[in-house]
């Protein structure tokens, strides 16, 4: 049965986006769903009703219609109480949610029998990428950030030098970059100004250069990653340290725009009254984290205000301020989504909690809270993070072959497979000639060689490798050699004739494989060229 | 040349095999291993044959049974056919499997070579002796049937025999048995006797376990009898305490497991269920598995005209190719086609699945036999996720590695297998002789998606015609 999706206008005040576009309609339509569209939901991004309608969508004219057809609903802003109680059972809402801030609305939406899907709460590992709303929303946020920023900042942005006399060019300090600090640096730069950036991940230094950007780092030792590639709550002596290096960037900058955040937890006061006090007049600080509370302390959440002489921007809407790209890649996003729920593409979803993206997503299945979800299994910057010199590059070089790595046996196991050796090597300690031992030991070292040896070979060899290994065993040849004319301890009645032909016979074909084996390599070499 | 002369030479042999095994894992390095491989053999051989083992009477034998097995071995590797490669292999394996057979044989009849021993070093020595040659035969045998199968002279399909796991352990008893008999027997022809019926059993055990197997898992099977040549080896060397024998069997035979355990991590199956046997058969159980999910949807044929058309005007082509392409010699018009694309600025690669083909590393030996450059061969993980970017991805003679239903039927009998996600390409093109399924039994929804087009017949034909319409 194909299922009806539902996109309600935003009722949130300010709210100009909507959770899907007349691109995304025709996909979903293609994927077998039927999509119902609010009237005028796509006015404050500019998408007229009859744009969705072309694409296939059913505009109805209320929100009560709407929501009552609808099986799946799709929102930008987590439901409104009223939206919440026009909810049908069995319903599935997709929307941000912020399960950590919002407890209340979680059991609210618990009560209503509802299965919810929290965009915020996609999982941060790689296969999510496509569906992470968050950083999608970020980028737009950091970009909006500079726009805004720019547009109460008194001078050029880029450095000139004109009849009229030197421009220097605009100093911008960037604080969090994450995916809205690197889009924000990349922007500034992109304007001409300079940019610098503080992170307390050391890692994401060369990520701050790739965006065009200076990294100021805060000279203490400290690993900052969190799970998942967030930042962490500091300790109070880098917290001290990195005061010291926000209170000099102060007075040196023109432009403070700060994203750190801490997932579930207020926003970081980074940027103290003493600091706006001591940056220049004119200069602008873009607060991103208003929202939470800011990083400065002279913000007001939603507001511009001017404060000894700086001009503070504590704008909470800065995606919903570039309406129409924020609500195409939302949209994009919840395309993915919706992609991943519905595998066999014939219009019905199916919420696999055995799927690690949909498991950590969904926050309310069929009226059962499952949110917070187990811990990710592995963190966006492992290791190798420690080392705070070490790039952190994303896509880790393949190797060709397989060594693939992968996560080391666990330690019951292992602990197992010891104790089986041990059993096995007392066993045959405890029965064996010492002649044998001597043997043994050589037979077990090579086999050890041969498994490190080949486990790197890359597969375009294997044809190779196998027909070499087989010309290599011809070394059984060696074998027969001994016996054919060995030195005659005296006395002893041995069946000559019969162990010569046996032996001939077997050197005849091992040297078959031997010379054919090698040659056959080398002709299968030869081939390989670049 | 003295008893620690010959060990030297045997310990530089060794050290010699074991980079020829390293310098095998990269195609730059990978000549300079054949060489090492062969300075090794080289001074194993030579070593041995002036060693203080052979007496002056053997040398005349020696080098005429070296004469002829090498012009042999020669002559085969001249004139075998790139496509004929993994029957080749398998039938030399079947050499190595006989060869240890017999020199076990030799060994046995043989008083001088336990003359000096007692109790529990005797009873080692014969156990090492039966274990020789019980690996020696199922080698030699199961190579045999390999060789049958993979040059068509046997069928593909699994021979599935009623209880035949029992009839395995049953045999592999008797084999217990009559090892007891052996050592206990008190003259050679007493402990002749349990030999003989041992090494009957063991060549039967062999031909049933290979004839079991499918087709499509024959890469396994070559590799993993590859395995079994080395371990021979090894055996031959426990009865005869050479240690080079040891060694170089060891490394032949762990490296010739691991080859066979990377083969079934491909296949994402597991190693038991392939050498337990039964899959690949034509029919019955899987037909009835898939039937649940029939594909939907239209076949749409297309000529070899249309296809150059599709591929002139593509961007980036992957060309996928399957045993398909071996069978119908086709790799050197492949070759030309991409030559031309690439002429004219289209970036073409070639994805290969580590299971194309009848043995594994297949497909890359017969494109590089072609002059197909390797830096653009490239495995399935290197290239999966480029198929949504890529115009035409063009698939000669592949199925079963090319099929979407392993990723999207839990019910079907590949599923699980990581496959080559064609389907994702703006367009793809299978290259087929007819709707049959490939070697898993299993239909394939791909054919019928809207993306993609059949262009039926022989493959080297079909290339041969859509080159000729390039060129125009």
């Amino acid at each position: 049965m194909a299922l009806t999706i539902g996109v309600p206008r935003e009722i949130a005040a300010g709210e100009k986006r909507v959770a899907t576009v007349p691109e995304v309609v025709e996909k979903l339509i293609k994927l077998g769903f039927s999509v119902l569209v609010e009237t005028s939901a796509g006015d404050a991004a500019n998408i007229s009703d009859e744009a969705y309608r072309t694409a296939g969508a059913r505009v109805v004219d209320s929100a009560a219609e709407l929501w009552s057809a609808s099986d799946i609903v799709f929102k930008v802003r987590g439901p409104s109480v009223e939206e919440v109680e026009r909810m049908r059972e069995g319903t599935i809402l997709v929307s941000f949610v912020w399960p950590a801030q919002n407890p209340e609305l979680l059991q609210q939406l618990a009560a209503r029998k509802v299965t919810v899907l929290a965009m915020d709460s996609v999982p941060r590992i790689s296969r999510a990428q496509k569906l992470d709303a968050l950083s999608s929303m970020a980028n737009i946020a950091g970009y909006r950030a500079v726009i805004e920023a720019a547009h109460h900042f008194g001078r050029f942005f880029t450095g000139q030098i004109t009849a009229a006399g030197k421009v220097p060019p605009a100093k911008v300090f960037i604080i969090g970059a994450g995916v809205a600090g690197l889009a924000a640096i990349g922007a500034a730069s992109g304007l001409g100004a300079v940019v610098r950036a503080n992170d307390t991940r050391p890692e994401v230094g060369d990520q701050v250069k790739s965006m065009g950007g200076e990294f100021v780092g805060v000279d203490y030792e400290e690993e900052g990653s969190g799970v998942g590639g967030y930042a962490k709550v500091m300790s109070e002596g880098f917290q001290k340290a990195q005061h010291d290096v926000f209170a000099k960037q102060a007075k040196d900058v023109d432009i403070i725009i700060t994203t750190a955040l801490i997932p579930g937890k207020p926003a970081p006061k980074l940027i103290t009254a003493e600091m706006v006090r001591s940056m220049k007049p004119g200069s602008v600080i873009v607060d991103m984290a208003a929202e939470q509370g800011g990083n400065c302390e002279l913000t007001e959440p939603g507001m511009v205000t001017v404060k000894h002489g700086v001009t503070i921007i504590g704008y909470t809407d800065l995606p919903s301020r570039l309406s129409k790209q924020s609500s195409t890649l939302y949209a994009t996003n919840l395309l993915r989504l919706t992609e991943e729920l519905c595998k066999a593409k014939d219009g019905t979803v199916d919420v696999n909690m055995d799927d690690e993206v949909i498991r950590g997503t969904t926050v309310v299945k069929e009226g059962a809270i499952t949110w917070p979800p187990p811990a990710p299994k592995l963190s966006a910057a492992p290791a190798a993070a420690k080392a705070a010199d070490k790039p952190v590059v994303a896509a880790s070089g393949k190797s060709h072959g397989h060594g693939k790595g992968g996560a080391p046996t666990s330690s019951g196991r292992m602990a197992a497979i010891f104790a089986a050796a041990a059993v096995c090597l007392w066993f045959i300690g405890a029965s064996a000639p010492t002649a044998f031992l001597g043997h043994f030991t050589v037979f077990v070292l090579a086999c050890f060689v041969g498994y490190m040896v080949v486990w790197n070979v890359t597969p375009a060899l294997h044809t190779p490798l196998m027909s070499v290994t087989n010309a290599i065993s011809s070394i059984i040849a060696i074998g027969a050699l001994v016996q054919i004319a060995p030195p005659m301890a005296s006395g002893l009645d041995r069946p000559d004739d019969w162990i010569r032909w046996l032996a001939i016979g077997a050197i005849v074909l091992a040297t078959i494989n031997m010379f054919g084996g090698f040659a056959v390599t080398q002709r299968m070499l030869a081939m390989f060229r670049k | 040349m003295s008893e620690s002369l010959a060990t030297v030479s045997y310990l530089g042999a060794t050290i010699l095999f074991i980079l020829c095994l390293g310098g095998l894992s990269n195609p730059e390095t990978s000549r300079r291993g054949n060489l090492y491989g062969i300075v090794g053999m080289t001074i194993a051989v030579l070593a041995t044959v002036l060693g203080p083992r052979v007496g002056n009477a053997g040398y005349a034998w020696i080098i005429g049974a070296m004469v002829i097995g090498g012009s042999i071995g020669v002559y085969a590797a001249r004139t075998v056919q790139m496509t004929q490669m993994p029957e080749l292999v398998a039938l030399m394996h079947s050499m190595v499997g006989l060869a240890a057979m017999l020199v076990g044989f030799a060994n046995y009849v043989d008083p001088s070579a336990s003359a000096n021993m007692s109790g529990a070093e005797k009873a080692i020595h014969e156990v090492e002796i039966y274990i020789g040659i019980f690996i020696g035969a199922v080698t030699f045998s199961g190579s045999v049937i390999a060789f049958g199968k993979l040059s068509g002279k046997i069928s593909g399909n699994p021979l599935l025999l009623p209880a035949r796991h029992w009839i395995n352990l049953a045999g592999l008893l008797v084999v217990i048995y009559f090892g007891r008999e052996f050592l206990h027997a008190h003259t050679i022809n007493d402990g002749m006797t349990a030999l003989v019926v041992m090494t009957v059993i063991a060549l039967l055990f062999g031909i049933h376990m290979v004839m079991a197997i499918g087709g499509a898992d024959m890469p396994v099977v070559v590799s993993m009898l590859n395995s079994y040549s080395g371990w021979a080896a090894a055996a031959t060397g426990f009865m005869l305490s050479n240690d080079l024998l040891i060694v170089t069997g060891a490394l032949v035979g762990s490296s010739g497991a691991i080859l066979s355990y990377i083969m079934c991590a491909a296949m994402n199956r597991h190693f038991i269920s392939v050498i337990a046997g039964g899959f690949g058969t034509t029919g019955g159980a899987p037909a009835a598995a898939g039937s649940g999910t029939e594909p939907a949807g239209e076949v749409v044929a297309i000529s070899a005209a249309e296809t150059a058309e599709l591929l002139r005007e593509a961007k980036n082509v992957i060309i996928v190719p399957g045993y398909g392409m071996a069978v119908a010699q086709a790799q050197h018009t492949v070759y030309e086609i991409t030559r031309l694309l690439r002429e004219k600025g289209v970036n073409v690669r070639f994805g290969i699945h580590p299971v194309a083909g009848r043995m594994p590393g297949h497909m890359n030996v017969l494109l590089a036999e072609a002059k197909v450059p390797y830096d653009i061969v490239l495995e399935m993980d290197e290239l999966n996720d480029d198929f949504p970017q890529t115009d035409v991805a063009m698939i000669i003679g592949a199925n079963d590695i090319v099929n979407p239903g392993a990723q999207d039927d839990p019910n079907s009998p590949i599923a699980g297998m990581p496959v080559l996600e064609v389907w994702k390409a703006k367009t793809s093109i299978v290259m087929k002789r007819s709707m049959a399924s490939g070697y898993a039994g299993v239909d394939n929804p791909l054919f019928y998606k809207d993306n993609n087009r059949m262009l039926f017949g022989d493959a080297k034909k079909m290339l041969d015609e859509t080159l000729v319409a390039l060129k125009s």
